[in-house]
């Protein structure tokens, strides 16, 4: 059993990040954090940097909670992964973040969190950033 | 003051609204594709050769040149940002150009190679201008064995000097002169190598074959090689420089502008050489040698501005000769012949405007990169976000139809498709798609000089070397060819005794 949550380095995926670390806390669970990139364009904004990845990895530790982190480039979308995580690690939580996308976005790039939320197995945390 | 009034009537060809339009299309297309890496000004060219179709000649070279020199600008910033230069004349500035990025002085980077550009750019096509007439009255007076000499030397240079095997540079330019003889055979008229097939009778386009080498070549290697991690990109603002950047820059922007044009003017031409060596020369002249590997402001100065230069040079030969020195110049070549404008010495009197023309445009183009270059950079650098199977999808979409429009015939898609897993398969095993593509385009030129000269001396060799000039150009083949290979040899062997002295 395991807390999967999906970090983007965004204000909505530190948010989710900062829910997840307290839900660890709070079940006293196996926290793994998952970041992705479909690696087909040069530059992805959504995949953190050695820093950024670094900065998760010392916040996790000071918080205490168990944890795992992984990095991956797959040719399956960021959702897909999460859910695929989560099957293989019998999650008892996915924590991710949203945000407002505007109704054309979503038609054409479709949305990895209504991905997640129809498809999880397990409760979906969706948290938003203040 | 002949040239320079030409060049005047020139700048009135270039400010002609529409002109001005194709010029900055031109350049805003070559900036573009010069900040995608894979992408190049060659490919970009063959994709809109088909445009050649509908547009004048002098409209589409305008918008050539605004890509060949734009090319080079954007590939800058690629380097600086993210390690991974845009094209190879830009390897060297990734060298110091990233580590000043990350010791955050990337808006200095960017700024000094978009000036160092401008500048060199500018002077280089003032020597183009002023060259070109001079060449071209020493050029009429050249023979069909003079012409084989130089496209042979044109051919040796591309070879043996550019690239890491000569085995496999020979082989890529064996492939090119093959694709480039079949057809109908000009001096005879015998069908070569068209295996019976009515299409092939009249050759292969150069519109197809450049793009199936270079588009769809390029396509399917991407294809083959999608997934990597995602790189890290350096944040920035709009490019600028301060007093002491500025006062550590001039030089090594001049002292680029005068390595990088001749390197471009001779047969033996690129850009990757004068760059390196603009490299090294400012290590060596350095006040502050112990920053270079960490960050040096001239290692970018200097190899940004020999680029531009050498661009600019290597459209002497094209516009006096016929002769291409580059990948780009060569599927430019191919767009001359596309109009049915014969390259050479007599382009100058029988295309006056075009030339000017395009030579006036460039001055224009490059005041127009800097204007988009320096407080544009951070936009460029988004391009890179572009998922690259989109933008592949697309090439490909674009090559099938420039591919189809050319002889409207499904044949030829057919041939496309094959030109491009020969474009793969080139890739796969190292073969450099330049010798190539300057093989297919120049070969049946250089053939048909060789018959000319041949036929003037009734089938005697020595109708190939009866004139001074073709006799010191094949001086200077024999020397490209012999003189490097004993150099480095003489250099290993006094650095093993160097090392054994020391060991003993």
């Amino acid at each position: 059993m395991a807390i999967v949550v999906g970090y983007v380095p965004t204000p909505e995926g530190v948010a989710a990040l900062e829910s997840a670390i307290g839900e660890a806390q709070r079940r006293g669970q196996r926290l793994v954090v998952v970041n992705s990139s479909r690696g087909e364009s040069l530059v992805d904004s959504r995949f953190a940097t050695g820093t950024q990845w670094h900065s998760v990895e010392d916040r996790l530790a000071s918080s205490g909670v168990d944890h795992e982190l992984t990095q991956l480039v797959e040719s399956k979308d960021a959702a897909d992964q999460i859910l695929a995580l989560a099957h293989d690690l019998n999650a008892e939580l996915i924590v991710i973040g949203l945000r407002r996308r505007s109704p054309v976005g979503k038609l054409i790039l479709g949305s990895q969190a209504q991905t997640i939320l129809l498809e999880a197995e397990c409760p979906v945390l969706a948290v938003k950033s203040t | 003051m002949d040239a320079f009034t030409e060049l005047l009537n020139g700048f009135a060809t270039a400010a002609h609204p529409t002109n001005l339009l194709y010029a900055f299309v031109g350049v805003l297309l070559g900036t573009a594709i010069g900040v995608l890496p894979g992408i190049g000004p060659a490919m970009t060219i063959a994709l809109l050769l088909p445009l050649t179709y509908t547009l004048e000649p002098t409209q589409a070279f305008i918008m050539f040149a605004g890509i060949y020199y734009g090319g080079m600008y954007g590939g800058s910033t690629t380097s600086i940002l993210l390690n991974t230069p845009g094209e190879s004349a830009s390897v060297v500035t990734a060298i110091e150009g990233n580590k000043m990025a990350r010791k955050g002085r990337a808006a200095a980077a960017l700024a000094t190679a978009a000036i160092g550009s401008f500048i060199a750019g500018t002077i280089g096509t003032l020597c183009l201008a002023l060259l070109a007439p001079v060449i071209v009255k020493l050029a009429v007076k050249m023979g069909a064995p003079d012409y084989f000499a130089v496209m042979v030397l044109a051919f040796i240079a591309v070879t043996t000097v550019l690239g890491s095997s000569k085995i496999r540079g020979l082989a890529a330019l064996a492939i090119g002169l093959l694709i480039g003889t079949i057809g109908i055979d000009p001096t005879s008229g015998q069908q070569r190598l068209t295996l019976g097939l009515p299409e092939l009778a009249d050759g292969i386009d150069v519109v197809v074959v450049a793009v199936g080498l270079f588009a769809v070549g390029e396509a399917l290697w991407i294809a083959a090689h999608l997934r990597r991690t995602p790189a890290e990109i350096i944040t920035v603002g709009a490019a600028r420089m301060s007093r002491e950047d500025w006062r550590r820059s001039w030089k090594p922007w001049l002292r680029g502008t005068v390595i990088g044009f001749p390197f471009g003017a001779i047969p033996a031409g690129g850009a990757e050489i004068p760059t390196f060596l603009s490299y090294v020369i400012e290590k060596k002249l350095s006040k502050h040698p112990e920053e270079f590997g960490h960050g040096a402001i001239e290692g970018v100065a200097g190899p940004e501005a020999t680029n531009n230069a050498s661009a600019a040079g290597g459209l002497v030969p094209l516009l006096t000769l016929g002769i291409p020195t580059t990948a780009t110049a060569a599927v430019m070549l191919g767009a001359f012949q596309g109009y049915g404008i014969q390259p050479g010495p007599r382009l100058l009197q029988t295309q006056p405007e075009l030339v000017w023309g395009l030579v006036a445009s460039l001055f224009i183009g490059n005041v127009i990169l800097l204007a988009l270059n320096l407080p544009l950079a951070p936009m460029w650098a988004k391009l890179l976000r572009i998922p690259r199977p989109y933008l592949y999808a697309g090439i490909l979409f674009f090559a099938s139809i420039g591919a189809y429009a050319a002889n409207l015939s499904t044949f030829d898609l057919w041939l496309l498709l094959l030109l491009g897993a020969l474009g793969f398969g080139m890739r796969r095993f190292g073969l450099p798609v330049v010798p190539a593509i300057i093989g297919i385009i120049l070969g049946p030129t250089a053939e048909e000089q060789l018959r000319r000269a041949l036929q003037i001396s009734d089938g005697h060799v020595s109708g190939l070397t009866n004139t001074w000039f073709s006799k010191i150009v094949y001086l200077v083949m024999l020397l490209v060819v012999v003189v490097p290979p004993i150099v480095s040899r003489l250099r290993k062997r006094s650095t093993d005794r160097e090392l054994t002295e020391v060991g003993g």
